[in-house]
């Protein structure tokens, strides 16, 4: 509101609370905000948070029309609820946690340390100025329904814990009937104490709940046929067996699509397709049903089982790259599990695991040391093939304990072949196929047109979103997803992925994970209802803007938003998706010529910081090195390195960034203009292990600032004067030895030759 | 009394892991191994040549039915009973005690290895403490040394080996612990009478027990 009003109104508070008085010179600083600052109102206080602090400057908002404060205390990340005025601008100039606590208390460091924190006020000036409050999304989306795509064990746990917290939920189901896998088992891994013996899967329970259910609609027999709109606002075709469809509107979407049990028949030198008594673990778990607790009959004759042998990591754990590479996790305790189905029936029946490694999260060490207690024989070998031979099959293996090539002999042998996620076509070969089919070569273009169709088919969701149909992937196949800190945050805002489909995974983990992704998605559609960022800038009301008329139409930006939220409209001008977005800046920082902004957070506020330092000539022995810092990761732990008082040098100025995704290259090129000796830049890891918390952001980021090396020698400046690092959030001791030695490796090197003009 | 080794083997068929449960001491927690070799790599003995396999790859030969093999290994009877296995299996299996039921039963069955060192001074120390019920050090020492590795008496060798050691003998003879004139006769505890017929009593529970088991 206050942004909207013509006359704005600057003022700057010192705080001198927490010994910043006695550190600082908090007088020079009012001075500083006042005369170089040019803040129409300064005032200093022994205790800024307080209450009667903060009535202060409140009634300076309400009576004296302040529009935007320069807040200098202590770190933005400190003391936000005390100092949250919604309708004025805030920046935060960081003296305690930037200053005082990463700085001796000698005399000899006094003098330093105040230029420090004279800096820090002049910085918190100048990006106040620089700043307008942000207004929130206009494009608000009203549903608060929630898609839930699959109706396993996963869907039915997001749609019931969804239903529960009382939001609507759509569950497509593109069988006849829910349940997944989960229904076709005859018992399940056992959830509860003593963990002993397998359990009842609980399917049907579910279903009826789910019947029962008023908030929850089922589609069975249905798939998505096309997904559009945005958070809060998205449009999904549901397509039913008749081929008739149904438009429902929600406000985001759960994808639990699961998986597919990888294809036995790809493993025939373990007799899969040979023998009908070489079957996989759904095909165990159908004799299991047909048995119903009696004795399991083998398929070839119906001859009673006798003796069986379970062989683990059938086409999994492949370092040869034929088969699956990774272990899918679940399947030990399913082998564990069916090889009591004979135990329970009759103890007489010799069964034989066959492992490398038994890996059984959850409680399954209990459920395992229950099934040696039953008899269950475990043997760590590897096999090799398993054959035919007289009425039964022999299994060859290497034992590996014993070292020796053996074998054993069974009535039946089951594979634990592991799961393939169903996770929608691989976008970069669907773009490679599109591309091919454009092709002016009739035979390229056929054989094009067939794989784009054939990738098009598989898709889950089917969005028309000009970046791809479905959600990347990211390894193996497996939906992409924030492994690390948010696992069911998709690069896709409001969708999410949950299950067996984001990595491999049981029931347990399953029912957690759909759990997590109901609650993520419940917090989507409130905060897109209220035109509010979603995670990780939760509740952020700024949104990009682009001043079009300086537009190029590069597309650097569509291309580069990691979350699909750049369009392009008729004019091929970009057009934001706010919803979408997740206000990471990549944009802005892809902009070549820097239209793109944000209320709270632009080209200038941090340009603007970054002009305001004030850099000491070339013989005063005073270099300068800017820090730009990512604000999820390396800013907090800048932060704990000053609460754990970890001295760093006093020539850095830190300036947080959203992302290192966000950083222009503006920055880079203005700071070492006015003579910066050293800039580094501090972003969350990137590639396969990667911490981003906008999982591209930093990688882009990197790539685009790997190519300053040109603008570095095109100035004369040596490629060390920008120098890049990777930090985690737990860097705190090892990040201020980083800061030091780069110092150092800066001073060897001698002042900038940029210094003074 | 001993039990007949083809009499067994034939019972149990091809289940030794079976056999072992029904007549070893602590035999039924073999299958609780999960392989881990933890006590494979506490075992202090582990790197002495004579040491044909850790508890570890004994308790597999079991699962995989090498009957012979395991029962006449030495590996048991190298066990010194140190219990750092026993203490550090994370499955809680008692490794010591196991391994001392599979020994006990190689030699109730008679086919643990003749002149195991280990068994034949086990043997040797349990005839002479159970005489008297004190050790008589010197017969001891004179049953042990003036044996050759058939087991047949050798009294130069056993000279040999007396001079080798003479100068631990001494300084045991010095400090009291060794009393040469044992050579004629030791000392006995109390009650003679009382302790023959003690270990009358334990040997026919024992024999009870495990005829029980082998029936």
């Amino acid at each position: 509101m206050s942004a909207t009003m013509a006359e704005k109104k600057h003022a700057a508070y010192i705080c001198s609370g927490c010994e910043l008085g006695a550190r600082l010179d908090v007088a020079t600083l009012v001075k500083t905000a006042t005369k170089e600052g040019k803040m129409q109102l300064v005032r200093e206080h022994a205790f800024l948070c307080s209450a009667e602090g903060v009535a202060m400057i409140q009634n300076d908002i309400d009576n004296e029309g302040v529009t935007h404060a320069a807040i200098c205390a202590c770190s933005r990340r400190a003391k936000t609820e005390a100092f949250n005025f919604s309708t004025t601008a805030i920046s935060r100039g960081n003296l305690r946690e930037g200053v005082i606590w990463v700085r001796p208390d000698t005399e000899e460091a006094r003098e330093t340390t105040q230029e420090m924190a004279e800096d820090y006020v002049r910085m918190a000036c100048a990006e106040v100025k620089a700043m307008t409050v942000p207004s929130g999304n206009p494009n608000v989306g009203g549903s608060k329904t929630l898609l839930v795509v699959g109706g396993g064990v996963s869907g039915m746990t997001s749609a019931l814990e969804a239903a529960k917290a009382g939001y609507k939920v759509v569950l497509v189901e593109k069988t006849g009937a829910l349940g997944g896998w989960a229904a076709q088992n005859y018992k399940r891994v056992p959830t509860r104490e003593p963990f002993k013996d397998p359990e009842d899967t609980g399917v049907a329970d579910m279903v009826s709940r789910i019947a029962a259910d008023a908030n929850i609609t089922v589609y069975l027999n249905a798939t998505v046929t096309k997904t559009a709109g945005a958070p809060g606002r998205f449009k999904a075709d549901i397509t039913v067996e008749s081929g008739s469809t149904v438009t429902e509107d929600v406000g985001a979407i759960i994808q639990a699509s699961g998986f597919t049990l990888y294809d036995a028949n790809k493993l025939p030198h373990l007799g899969y397709g040979a023998s009908p008594d070489v079957v996989d673990q759904a095909g165990l778990e159908a004799l299991a049903k047909a048995a119903n607790g009696g004795a399991i009959k083998r398929p070839s004759d119906g001859k009673e089982v006798k003796s069986v042998v379970f062989v683990q990591c059938a086409g999994q754990r492949d370092a040869s790259g034929e088969h699956l590479e990774y272990c899918s996790g679940y399947c030990c305790n399913v082998s564990v599990k069916q090889a009591m189905y004979f135990k329970d029936a009759n103890p007489d029946v010799d069964t034989v695991v066959l492992y490398t490694d038994l890996r059984l999260p959850g409680n399954g060490e209990d459920f395992y040391r229950s099934a040696q207690n039953k008899g269950v024989i475990f043997s760590k070998g590897v096999v090799s093939t398993v054959a035919a031979s007289g009425n039964g099959l022999t299994v060859n293996f290497k034992d590996l304990i014993l070292n020796e090539d053996t074998q054993a002999q069974a009535d039946l042998v089951v594979l634990a072949t592991g799961s393939v996620p169903t996770s929608g076509p691989d976008l970069d070969a669907l773009n490679a196929a599109v591309v091919a089919s454009e092709s002016k070569d009739a035979d390229i273009k056929a054989e094009a047109d067939l794989q784009v169709e054939k990738l098009r088919a598989k898709s889950v969701l089917n969005l028309s979103y000009r970046q791809g149909p479905d959600i990347p992937h990211f390894k193996h196949g497996f939906n992409d997803s924030h492994f690390i800190c948010f696992p069911y945050e998709t690069r896709r805002t409001a969708i999410y992925a949950a299950g067996p489909v984001r990595r491999p995974m049981d029931m347990v983990q399953a029912r957690e994970d759909a759990t997590g992704a109901a609650m993520k998605a419940i917090q989507a559609v409130e905060n897109a209802g209220l035109g509010k960022a979603a995670h990780p800038r939760a509740g952020d009301l700024s949104f990009p803007t682009a001043r079009l008329e300086g537009c190029t139409q590069c597309k650097r930006c569509t291309v580069e938003c990691p979350f699909g939220a750049i369009d392009e409209d008729e004019k091929r001008f970009p057009l934001f998706n706010e919803s979408r977005c997740r206000r990471c800046g990549t944009c802005m920082g892809a902009c070549p010529v820097r239209v793109i902004s944000f209320e709270n957070y632009s080209v200038n506020t941090v340009g603007a910081q970054v002009k305001a330092i004030n850099v000491p000539d070339e013989f005063e022995n005073k270099p300068r090195i800017l820090i730009l810092a990512c604000e999820n990761d390396a800013y907090p732990a800048l932060d704990m390195a000053g609460m754990n008082r970890h001295d760093y040098s006093a020539f850095v100025r830190v300036i947080p960034v959203r992302c290192l995704g966000s950083v222009n290259t503006i920055w880079i090129t203005d700071a070492l203009n006015s003579g910066f000796d050293g800039i580094m830049l501090m972003g969350c890891k990137h590639g396969e292990q990667y911490q981003c918390h906008f999982v591209k952001g930093s990688e882009l980021g990197r790539y685009r600032l790997s190519k300053v090396g040109d603008t570095l020698k095109g100035m004369g400046l040596e490629p060390e004067r920008v120098f890049d690092t990777e930090v985690a959030i737990t860097d705190i001791v090892t990040l201020p030895q980083r800061i030091n030695d780069y110092a150092a490796q800066l001073e060897a090197m001698g002042p900038s030759p940029m210094k003074g003009f | 009394m001993s039990v007949n080794n083809t009499e067994m083997a034939v019972r149990y068929k091809n289940n030794f892991l079976k056999e072992l449960e029904d007549q070893a001491e602590m035999g039924e927690w073999i299958k609780m191994c999960m392989q881990c070799g933890v006590c494979a790599g506490s075992c202090p003995t582990n790197f002495h040549p004579g040491w044909d396999h850790p508890p570890q790859e004994i308790f597999m030969m079991v699962r995989a039915g090498r009957r012979e093999e395991v029962l006449t290994s030495n590996s048991m009877w190298m066990c010194t009973s140190c219990y750092n296995c026993y203490v550090r299996c994370p499955r809680k299996l008692p490794i010591t005690h196991i391994m001392h039921g599979i020994a006990n039963y190689a030699h109730r069955l008679g086919v643990a290895p003749k002149l195991q060192p280990t068994r034949n001074f086990g043997k040797i120390f349990w005839n002479n403490a159970a005489k008297t019920g004190r050790v008589n050090e010197v017969m001891l020492t004179v049953d042990l040394y003036f044996r050759n590795a058939e087991g047949k008496f050798d009294l130069m060798g056993g000279i040999k080996k007396a001079l080798e050691m003479q100068s631990v003998a001494i300084g045991l003879v010095k400090a009291g612990r060794l009393n040469p004139l044992e050579l004629f006769g030791g000392h006995k505890c109390k009650d003679q009478k009382g302790l023959q017929s003690m270990l009358k009593k334990a040997r026919e529970l024992e024999e009870t027990r495990k005829a029980l088991k082998a029936a």
